[in-house]
């Protein structure tokens, strides 16, 4: 069973390839998105995170779930040099993280459920677990950079693994190249990870892809972490783990 | 209502106090001072992390990664000088059948303040 709704802005999809999978076990997985769209989303005037931007929750008060995305980005924000932050201006605005966390729930609900293949994708973002509907891996295609209905690339998961590609290819540039201040990037157009879970690989490509092209090396030498860039020019550059997820290797398993 | 689960938040620390360039020039344009800048000893997913950021002429010109864990048995640093080694491909257009598709959506606003903020440590 398979599903998508547009929550947080973005298409959620959720499919259980499980036999006894019930149209509720989906509902309860949108559910928890609509929660977390609730809480976090900066254009919701309502929700937990708003309300803090204006001050009218103190740090005792904040929800649990808030002190551990706080938390979560505060140790992020060192783990990559600063180059990722929520804090703007002394708002926070904390959904370069919140995504890869929710996605990560959701499919820590479904496991909950006794659900054993499955996928659960937001935003490009994406959890798998299992295999697919055919018994086999479950295989997610790098969208081309340069035209929206195309896939360059594939990856083949053998395991519960989670990936996130960044890039600025939807909402034009407005991202400047650190090195060369008034200039945007323009050298890299996207960035995927893949990693132990869809959290740490979402969190790392946004960081990775703020760092520019150099950002593969980040990824390079992260432990766990696999990485693909595609430059401007067509170009794409990946780390040297990055072949155990093509089908060559896979195809064998 | 569902709760937090892995991975477990690390308390944050404070920022360790970086070492003063020794002699703090500010650029034309006011805003970088000079110098290099290292960052706290962060306790990473996988071991601890820790860079130094490099102002040069008033602009961050290099992430250096002073410590981090690798089973890969090099250092590597981020800048152009120091590239790994990496095995590069001219993209191309594929024509398999996929269950799922990764690709970019609107986090453009997330990587502008991640990079206001690596530059906000100079400021």
């Amino acid at each position: 069973m398979k599903q998508t709704k547009v929550l947080m802005g973005m298409p959620i999809t959720v499919e259980v390839v499980d036999g006894n999978v019930r149209e509720e076990d989906i509902g309860k997985i949108f559910k928890y998105f609509a929660y977390i769209d609730e809480k976090f989303s900066t254009y919701k005037s309502e929700s937990e995170i708003s309300k803090i931007n204006r001050g009218e929750i103190s740090a005792k008060d904040f929800s649990q779930d808030m002190k551990t995305i706080l938390a979560l980005s505060e140790e992020t924000k060192k783990q990559t040099g600063g180059y990722f932050d929520i804090s703007l201006n002394g708002k926070l605005d904390p959904s370069g993280l919140v995504k890869g966390w929710a996605i990560l729930n959701a499919s820590d609900l479904l496991k909950k459920s006794g659900f054993k293949n499955y996928y659960v994708e937001a935003g490009g973002d994406v959890q798998v677990s299992g295999k697919n509907k055919d018994g086999k891996l479950w295989q997610v295609g790098i969208k081309n950079p340069f035209k929206q209905n195309e896939i360059v690339k594939v990856a083949y998961f053998g395991h519960d693994e989670g990936i996130a590609t960044s890039g600025t290819y939807i909402r034009g540039q407005h991202i400047y190249n650190p090195k060369s201040s008034g200039q945007t990037i323009t050298d890299i157009v996207s960035l995927s990870v893949i990693g132990p879970n869809v959290y740490e690989a979402d969190r790392f490509a946004t960081a990775a892809f703020a760092i520019g092209k150099a950002g593969i090396n980040f990824i390079e030498s992260l432990v766990g972490l696999e990485g693909y860039i595609i430059d401007k020019d067509g170009i794409a550059t990946m780390t040297s783990g990055w072949k155990k997820y093509t089908k060559e290797i896979n195809g064998n398993r | 209502m569902p709760t937090a689960i892995n991975p477990t938040p690390t308390p944050a620390s404070a920022p360790t106090p970086t070492p003063a360039p020794a002699a703090v020039a500010k650029n034309p344009a006011g805003q970088y001072k000079d110098g290099t800048y290292t960052g706290s000893v962060a306790d990473a997913f996988y071991g601890g992390v820790q860079v130094a950021a490099v102002i040069s002429g008033g602009r961050l010109t290099d992430v250096q990664i002073l410590q981090y864990p690798t089973d890969r048995g090099h250092s590597a640093q981020i800048g152009q000088q120091a590239m790994p080694i990496l095995k590069s491909e001219a993209i191309a257009s594929q024509s398999a059948n996929v269950d799922i598709v990764s690709g970019a959506t609107q986090d453009s606003q997330a990587f502008e303040q991640s990079l206001q903020s690596a530059l906000s440590q100079a400021m």
